[in-house]
């Protein structure tokens, strides 16, 4: 037992701390300081450059252009590229498709795809839930039905962000509606976006955002080599995927970037005649957050290094639930924070004056990008498993009730 | 980063857990309770044969030659079924000051002394108008020939009425909170001018208020430096209090899952009910996240940057203080009745971590701390 980073992790934390300080585009690093998310096209640049340094693959064997990283340099890595604040590496290229195709994809399904998701050359997406398939996931509808060399796709998903942005989609579909238990008749399947039959349309969300989508399936023709894995197993995929999603949920360098992006924000607005950050509520607030976030922090180390010795051949640990719930109890208590500080000015919608302004009001642009991540991240709760969801798999996993 | 026990930790946690699975039954602990010490002395000498008793100290001085991890796994242990020897005040906190400040002769004449289970000690530092400032100290110590004579008052002395010797905080000089000038003293509680009024804490282990008068005692450390002794003696019994309390939680968690397994109520046993499933799942997430802030303590007691150490110690006390609170308070709710009364465990543990809560400093004042360190 050694419960202190090695000099070794140490040092690496360095590395990566001055690698995204020396190539983090600075108009995109300026734009994220103040809280706003990056564009399609900021994720695209900034995961080239990353995959260009063979660090995009984060836990991919190096063999497919993965750094070769154990899993606590992992996090270190996801750490520092939250707190830059940088893009975050397209999740569903890095941690969902990757690691599917590289456990159960073919040789010619990784050839094809791996390179094309760590350079972000093809953008996914993911098509699991529907309209009455949400956190009862396996009672999903959307059908193949097998023709000749391929299948016809026909339904409806939702909830698919970035939909619109995509090449690509890796959609689960029932191919056998008779199967004795729901969860044995689905298949997984990769669906280009733009065949025939797909049509893709907006869902606005509270933050004011077009991230999110319903995706309409009508006769959709898939090759049968796009499926993963054997037909009708593909639950044991999205159950790989939603396991391997677990470990990078917790986002904790996000919760961290917002309080300290609150902290600076405190200096320079006022309550009752001196800085905020004076208050002592305030103070507290903050202090109690950083108890959090290290307990956190603490387990999620726990859980990576678990993982790091059982050389990836452990089921996923049910304590990554643990991970799920508090990482995104601290995103949405951080966010909030954060709007707290804003006071007023997190009120108005700001985007087209502040664009329009010839001088930038860094106060009135923090305060409006920060509503906008504290609205968006209401969904983290609810994304990858519910967070009630995340308490039922405790219950069973862990418990045994 | 390694989170695995060793195998030689791993075989003294066995051999720990095997022992106390043995002898420390809630129904044994109550015949200890009842014996005029309110402990069991053969247990005592047990924990001695089996080398916990020199746990923490070097092997010259008859020790095991252990550190802060292998008292992590032990403090564990004994949280689990409410170990009431005095273990903590003796082997950690009277061990800590005399590692840390003690002469080479005052260790050897002690440590092999404790480490056989011939010498118990309390830590008397704490003073009625005090709370938590480790520098409200009023009890002085005055030159008398050769030697020092102190006076003054100590109270809820954990474990006092037991001890042998107490570690008493006393000023050689200066006034009421300043940092200097306070000094460690050895004590024997038998020596005139020591009055000692024992009494039993809501954990039901016994401790004593002491008042001194003109009572002898032997300087333990560097004259008007005592306060860095006396971190580190706190900083050592946060970490050995934090793994106790990560005990207490895993039992009263497991008798939470247990009793909601065979509790029916409605035709059902209530583990069956989703509200109950979810308050059980918070109490595994607070014990989980209350034992991630018990290793950061634990890593922390070495810590040589006073910084970021004094830092991490808040931030594990606050957190492993409301885990404890939210997995105590939750236990006797999820039991109902039966976790009000006296004749059943669960209540027992919620009052020794309503106690530990309240050692070295509480939540609320290690936030506050916390808060005036935000720049």
């Amino acid at each position: 037992m050694d419960l202190r980073f090695t000099p070794e992790e140490i040092a690496f934390r360095q590395e990566v701390r001055a690698f995204i300080r020396d190539n983090l585009p600075t108009d995109i690093h300026a734009k994220m300081k103040l809280g706003n998310g990056p564009s399609k096209e900021d994720t695209v640049r900034w995961q080239r450059i990353l995959n260009a340094k063979g660090w995009a693959g984060l836990s991919w064997p190096k063999e497919w252009g993965g750094p070769g990283w154990t899993a606590i340099q992992k996090m270190i890595f996801l750490e520092e590229n939250q707190m830059a604040p940088a893009p975050e590496l397209s999740s569903f290229n890095i941690t969902m498709i990757g690691p599917v195709l590289l456990q159960f994809g073919t040789e010619e399904q990784k050839q094809r795809f791996l390179p094309r998701a760590a350079n972000l050359d093809d953008w996914w997406c993911q098509g699991f839930s529907e309209p009455g398939a949400g956190s009862d996931l396996a009672s999903l509808k959307t059908a193949a039905k097998l023709d000749g060399d391929h299948y016809v796709v026909n339904g409806q998903k939702i909830w698919t962000s970035t939909a619109h942005h995509a090449d690509w989609c890796f959609v689960l579909v029932r191919t056998n509606p008779n199967a004795r238990k729901r969860q044995e008749g689905i298949s997984f399947l990769l669906v280009d976006m733009k065949t025939p039959g797909i049509t893709v349309r907006p869902i606005i969300s509270i933050d004011g955002s077009h991230h999110l989508n319903e995706v309409f399936f009508d006769d959709v023709k898939v090759p049968a080599n796009l499926r993963v894995h054997e037909e009708n197993k593909g639950w044991d995929v999205a159950k790989y995927l939603l396991g391997n999603e677990r470990t990078g949920i917790a986002r904790l360098g996000k919760s961290r970037e917002r309080v300290n992006a609150s902290i600076d924000l405190a200096h320079k607005v006022n309550m009752n005649g001196q800085p905020l950050i004076a208050d002592p509520v305030f103070r507290q607030r903050v202090a109690q957050l950083q108890v959090d976030m290290k307990a956190l922090e603490i387990t999620q180390y726990r859980v990576v290094s678990a993982f790091d010795k059982a050389k990836g051949a452990g089921r996923p640990d049910p304590l990554s639930s643990v991970l799920k719930v508090k990482g995104t109890e601290l995103l949405q208590a951080t966010t909030e924070l954060a709007v707290d500080v804003a006071g007023p000015m997190a009120t108005p919608i700001w985007a087209e004056e502040l664009a329009a302004m010839n001088e930038q009001d860094e106060l009135l642009e923090a305060g409006s990008a920060s509503t906008g991540s504290y609205l968006f991240l209401r969904a983290a709760s609810i994304y990858g498993g519910t967070n009630e969801i995340q308490k039922n798999i405790l219950t069973k996993a862990v418990l045994g009730l | 980063m390694d989170f695995e026990p060793s195998d030689d930790q791993r075989l003294l946690l066995e051999s720990v857990s095997r022992l106390l699975a043995d002898n420390y039954g809630f129904a044994q602990r109550k015949t200890y309770l009842a014996r005029p010490e309110g402990y069991s002395t053969d247990m005592w000498s047990k924990f001695a044969e089996l080398g916990l008793l020199g746990l923490p100290f070097a092997e010259e001085y008859g020790g095991f030659g252990g550190g802060a991890q292998e008292v992590m796994l032990v403090m564990q242990a004994f949280g689990r079924v409410l170990v009431l020897e005095p273990f903590l005040s003796t082997v950690v906190l009277g061990g800590t000051a005399i590692t840390t400040a003690g002469s080479d002769a005052q260790k050897k004449a002690l440590l092999p002394v404790i480490a056989e289970g011939g010498l118990k000690l309390a830590f008397a530092h704490g003073e009625r108008q005090a709370r938590y400032d480790l520098t409200d100290v009023v009890t002085t110590a005055k030159r008398n020939g050769g030697g020092w004579v102190l006076d003054g008052s100590k109270t809820v002395v954990s474990h006092g009425e037991a001890a042998d010797r107490l570690i008493v905080s006393a000023r050689t000089s200066g006034e009421r909170y300043d940092e200097d000038r306070i000094t460690l003293f050895l004590v024997d509680t038998a020596a005139p001018g020591v009055a000692r009024r024992g009494y039993a804490t809501r954990d039901e282990t016994r401790a004593a208020d002491f008042s001194l008068s003109n009572a002898a005692g032997e300087v333990l450390g560097e004259v008007g430096r005592g306060l860095a002794i006396i971190e580190k003696i706190v900083e050592a019994g946060i970490a050995a209090t934090a793994a106790e309390t990560v005990g207490a939680m895993e039992t009263m968690n497991e008798m939470t899952l247990e009793y909601s397994k065979t509790r029916v109520q409605f035709g059902q046993p209530i583990g069956s009910y989703q509200v109950v499933q979810h308050r059980l799942a918070d109490m595994f997430m607070a014990q989980e996240q209350g034992r991630s802030m018990a290793m950061l303590a634990t890593m922390s007691v070495d810590n040589a940057d006073d910084t970021e150490r004094r830092h991490d110690f808040a931030l594990a006390k606050v957190g492993v203080g409301q885990a404890g609170r939210y997995v105590s308070q939750s236990a006797v709710q999820m039991h109902g009745g039966i976790g009000m009364t006296e004749e059943y465990a669960v209540g027992h543990y919620f009052r020794r971590c309503m106690v530990i809560e309240r050692l070295f400093g509480d939540p609320a004042y290690y936030l506050q701390r916390l808060a005036n360190e935000i720049t």
